[in-house]
């Protein structure tokens, strides 16, 4: 399986990248990690005449803190994501997910901005953002524009990205006092995509509930912000019956699509299930144990 | 389309080849250097017989584009052995019979190499998590495993290396 035959660019700087994007516009791709984008270009569903290689662009890579804000550079990889102390202590989440996300040579390449410019709905990455609610940078011929990762993921493989801009920066903001945090992500085998996954971050007030986002990877053509079920558990001291009334309103917005992973039946439940896990251990780190 | 200059270091040597951008790192070490180590299992990025190590990280060589090794290093199974001497994850896999078809003895070997450089003194646990990247369809790993344990012992025995 060879890819059709495009023209190959290695930019060293992130100037140069966007130019380069701009000159081809349609017909160029960016080639990150390349484990979503070579696959699909093996089996000729995409076909770029144009790569624009970022992996010599250094001004793209590393984890920085600056006002209360992690920055990740797009292309850090989720190996690197993993082994990021700064990330470990502040954004937690994120280490949690990357550590699910495919094997280890995988996460040698693949890179945060890649998993989350994709617009895959299987992807890991976009209910993290999610949850954590981040914001992206996309940097185009004009300038640069952030926007927050919800309302970013349009539909499978559709996100607000414009064809001259490149994801340049993922900023999520540090984890406050009393913050718990899980991702549960059920998978058939190692390095599988999710038949279902729930991201929750929450923060606790004493015993009560001041802050809780729920977010969900691979039911429905993006990763879903399950707003009404952590409406319901705003404010409140979460029990048992409240984890149930929330993994319902989960499973009314799920809309996933049937595949070897499972029936649309199967896969709601399984995201109403994650859902019950996550939010008890994102509780039990919340207050410490 | 034409064809790209490549240089890269394969095995501590200095190669040169030409070939287009849309050839896989694979494809070119195999049908224009010679070396048949890395193998194609499943060339959809899924079974770790293509790994090599490209400068100091394992990767699955039927999803890196030759082009992108440009100026760097690559490490093959044809890399292990040293004045003839196998390398200690090569005589154990051996001795603890961590083959049986060999097949996928290539990529295991090459990413346990990089393995052990990561982690000298790993728990099985960690072998497990650390070698998830390869699958084998012969030995149920329990010997693979092990293989990887001794030679982890005799490496350090050894001082690394
Ligand atoms: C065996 C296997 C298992 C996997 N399992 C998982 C999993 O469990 N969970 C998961 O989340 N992923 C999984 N993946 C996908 C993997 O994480 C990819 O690396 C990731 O989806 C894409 O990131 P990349 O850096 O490889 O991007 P690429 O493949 O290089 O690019 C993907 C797309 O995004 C665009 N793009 C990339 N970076 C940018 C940027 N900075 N700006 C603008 N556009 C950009 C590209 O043009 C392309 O269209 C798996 C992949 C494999 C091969
Ligand atoms: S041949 Fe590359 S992962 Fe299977
Ligand atoms: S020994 Fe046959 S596939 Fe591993």
């Amino acid at each position: 399986m060879i890819p059709a035959t495009f023209e190959y660019h290695a930019p060293s700087n992130l100037k140069e990248a966007i130019r380069l994007l701009g000159e081809h516009n349609s017909g160029a791709k960016i080639l990150a990690g390349g484990h979503s984008l070579l696959p699909m270009m093996k089996l000729r569903f995409a076909a770029p005449a144009h790569l624009i290689d970022l992996n010599r662009v250094p001004e793209l890579k590393g984890i920085r803190e600056q006002g209360g804000m992690i920055r990740i550079g797009a292309m850090t990889t989720e190996n690197e994501i993993i082994a990021s102390e700064l990330l470990r202590t502040k954004c937690p989440l994120l280490p949690e997910a990357a550590r699910q996300i495919a094997d280890p040579q995988v996460r040698n390449c693949g890179t945060v901005g890649g998993d989350i410019a994709h617009g895959d709905p299987g992807n890991d990455h976009p209910a993290i953002a999610l949850a954590t609610e981040a914001s992206f940078v996309l940097t185009g011929p004009k300038g640069e524009r952030t926007v927050a990762a919800d309302g970013f993921f349009l539909g499978t493989y559709s996100t607000q990205l414009q064809a001259d801009e490149i994801l340049t920066e993922i900023r999520v903001p540090a984890i406050g006092k009393g913050t718990g945090w899980a991702y549960c992500k059920l998978k058939r085998k190692t390095g599988d995509f999710a038949t279902a996954a729930a991201a929750v971050q929450l923060q606790l007030d004493g015993n009560t509930c001041k802050k809780i986002v729920i977010a969900l990877t691979n039911v429905a053509p993006t990763a879903l912000k399950a707003k009404d079920a952590a409406a319901l558990l705003t404010g409140k001291t979460i029990d048992d019956k409240l984890i149930e009334q929330a993994a319902q309103k989960v499973m009314s917005i799920c809309d996933p699509a049937e595949d070897l992973r499972g029936d649309r039946e199967y896969k709601t439940h399984m995201a109403a299930e994650m859902t019950r896990r996550a939010i008890r251990l994102a509780l039990e780190r919340a207050k410490g144990k | 389309m034409a064809k790209t200059h490549i240089s890269f270091n394969l095995n501590g040597r200095p190669v040169d080849v030409l070939a287009e951008p849309r050839e896989l790192l694979i494809h070119v070490l195999r049908e224009q250097l010679a070396h048949t180590g890395p193998h194609i299992g499943c060339e959809t990025s899924h079974c770790g017989a293509c790994t090599v190590d490209l400068n100091g990280r394992s990767v699955k060589s039927c999803t890196v584009l030759a082009v992108q090794a440009q100026g760097g290093n690559v490490l093959t199974v044809e890399g292990l052995a040293t004045n003839g001497t196998l390398h200690p994850l090569q005589e154990e896999f051996m001795q603890q019979h961590g083959l049986q078809c060999g097949f996928c003895t290539p990529g295991m070997l090459v990413r346990a190499y990089r393995f052990l450089q990561e982690n000298p003194n790993p728990s099985e646990e960690e072998i497990r998590t650390g070698m998830s990247g390869n699958i084998c369809r012969c030995t149920g790993y329990q010997n693979i495993v092990k293989a990887v344990q001794h030679a982890a012992k005799r490496l350090q025995a050894a001082g690394g290396k």
